[in-house]
């Protein structure tokens, strides 16, 4: 059985004049345990709707979603959905908005303290939620003197010390500078490594996506295309008509094709594109 | 500019006066209060400002910190000063000219006064101000008040908010700080004109500041979502406060100190010290 099953869900919120808008239109996928999934889309796709309805934020208008066995309902007890938010952590855009307490190690123990955990166990929940993300010598720190990726690897740690077996990262990356997106991506990468957390990656920078197991590109609150990385990503043209871009070694390989050199399909990374172009050996091209 | 605002007057360090438990704290501050009011004679109140002057190098505060916060209340020690020189009318008669007349008892009363509300300050923001930073001091209040929750007052609510405050003022001070570079570069004139004027010229500041606040509490309302909040119910803590010996030491010098007081009090004064 998968981790998230999600069936024929649909969702719209009311706006001003109490016309429903439809955000989430007939959603149907499976999350694998472990697996690291990319969800694109451009804004208004229902994205990050999709996310809030993963833990019980918001509640599905119609259609199912099991969490690891337990469904999702609006009369599930509070018991249910601790169970549920605990197992699947949310980290969002904005950093700031995010962090609780005054102190980074008091803002990690948020979480474990709400769920009534007992207090040697927070404290080294703390200490490896802390080492994990590489911040240890911050713990006394105050959030708001920290650097954007730091905060959000402050954002992820309180999530990991809730023990979540899966964390969505909803546009995580979005508010970053570059060498913050690099903290973060590394963490995402090493949690979904060594740790098997199931992740749910939403974003718009597809040099991201391309570190993800499988893709899906949303709609209009559809699912229009999903697969591995580069199965979709050498659909070039398609991606363009969603609004979306692909990868930039992705774009060149495209227009050299076009302009007649042959090149094959699915090219993702500057590996693959040096391999393909120059027959260069395996080094890492920067 | 605005960006190295300290949150009150904290100094930390890891003196004594620092390691006291800070509901401990928040007891020994009351019980202090008591004892300076119950020194009603002027040798007992100049005792009192003694001992709280040598909790100033036990706090290992610098003595200037100390004088530059007391500068503000000056003025007020002075004013009730001055009142009680003018209008206490006992005592043997020291001088008088014009309508103004200066009795002894009236010169003790005013430096009573002072000294009084000069003790009641300089104890208390030693043992709260200085020393206790503002999150022990909110989870002390938290823990000291926990069972007034059992009848139905929101005790962790306002610690959550008082939390939340602090977190946040140094992100709104950078955001203001932000919107008013903004509001400057579009040619926003905040230092020159009338007051009103001025006033005015805060309105574009307010505004976007209180939009991003909104927001920024939604946001952060679904983040303590995630992370299983939900009122305080069944919480547990990282950090539980226990008391200490040091803890019962303080204590124990507070209410000696108390004693102190009530034997001073009975020693007989000269009839020039009384204050009436």
């Amino acid at each position: 059985m998968s981790f998230i099953e999600i069936k024929d869900l649909k969702f719209s919120y009311l706006d001003e004049d109490e016309k429903s808008a439809t955000v989430i239109n007939g959603i149907n996928l499976n999350i694998e345990k472990g697996e690291f999934l990319a969800i694109l889309g451009r804004n208004g796709s229902g994205k990050s709707t999709l996310a809030k309805l993963m833990n019980m934020i918001l509640e599905p208008e119609s259609g199912e979603i099991t969490v690891d066995g337990i469904k999702l309902s609006p009369n599930m007890s509070d018991k249910d959905i601790l169970e549920v938010r605990k197992n699947v952590g949310m980290v969002f855009q904005n950093p700031d908005n995010q962090l609780v307490a005054t102190v980074v190690e008091e803002d990690i123990a948020f979480g474990p303290e709400n769920l009534g955990i007992e207090s040697s166990e927070i404290r080294r929940r703390v200490d490896n939620a802390l080492e994990t993300v590489g911040m240890k010598e911050y713990a006394k720190h105050a959030p708001s003197r920290l650097s954007g990726g730091q905060k959000q690897r402050i954002a992820i740690a309180g999530v990991l010390a809730m023990m979540p077996r899966c964390i969505i990262f909803d546009e995580a990356t979005a508010m970053l500078d570059p060498a913050g997106r690099d903290e973060v991506m590394r963490t995402i990468c090493k949690l979904n490594k060594e740790r098997q957390i199931t992740i749910v990656h939403i974003t718009h920078d597809m040099s991201e996506a391309v570190l993800a197991d499988r893709v899906v590109v949303m709609d209009r609150g559809e699912i229009v295309m999903q697969g591995r990385p580069c199965e979709i990503f050498s659909q070039v043209e398609k991606m363009f008509e969603i609004g979306l871009a692909v990868p930039q070694v992705t774009e060149l390989c495209h227009i050299l094709k076009t302009h007649g050199v042959e090149l094959p399909d699915g090219i993702i990374t500057e590996d693959e594109a040096a391999v393909a172009i120059f027959g260069i050996g395996k080094g890492r091209v920067q | 500019m605005m960006s190295d605002i300290t949150l009150g007057q904290f100094f930390p360090g890891n003196s004594p006066l620092h390691r006291i438990d800070p509901r401990m704290k928040l007891i020994l501050t009351i019980l202090y209060i008591v004892v300076v009011f119950m020194a009603d004679t002027i040798v007992s109140v100049l005792a009192v400002l003694l001992l709280s002057v040598l909790l100033i190098p036990v706090g290992n505060i610098p003595l200037r910190t100390v004088l530059k916060s007391m500068k503000p209340l000056l003025f007020i020690m002075i004013f009730t000063g001055l009142i009680n020189l003018f209008w206490t009318k006992d005592g043997i008669l020291v001088c008088s000219f014009w309508i103004i007349e200066i009795y002894s008892a009236g010169i003790v009363q005013a430096i009573f006064i002072i000294v009084r509300i000069a003790a009641l300050l300089l104890g208390s923001t030693m043992l709260i101000s200085y020393t206790t930073s503002p999150i022990a001091l909110t989870d002390g209040m938290e823990q000291l008040l926990a069972p007034l929750s059992r009848i139905k007052i929101p005790v962790h609510d306002f610690a959550m908010m008082m939390t939340i405050a602090l977190r946040f003022i140094p992100t709104l001070i950078e955001e203001t700080d932000k919107i008013m570079s903004a509001q400057k570069a579009r040619g926003a004139d905040f230092s020159t004109g009338s007051i009103i004027k001025r006033a005015k010229a805060l309105i574009p500041i307010f505004i976007p500041l209180f939009l991003s606040c909104i927001r920024r509490a939604d946001e952060l309302a679904v983040a303590m979502e995630c992370r299983c909040y939900n009122g305080g119910k069944g919480k547990t803590r990282m950090n539980v406060l226990h008391y200490k010996a040091l803890d019962f030491a303080a204590l124990a010098l507070v209410i000696v100190a108390g004693v102190l007081v009530f034997f001073v009090n009975k020693v007989p004064l000269p009839v020039f010290l009384l204050t009436k």
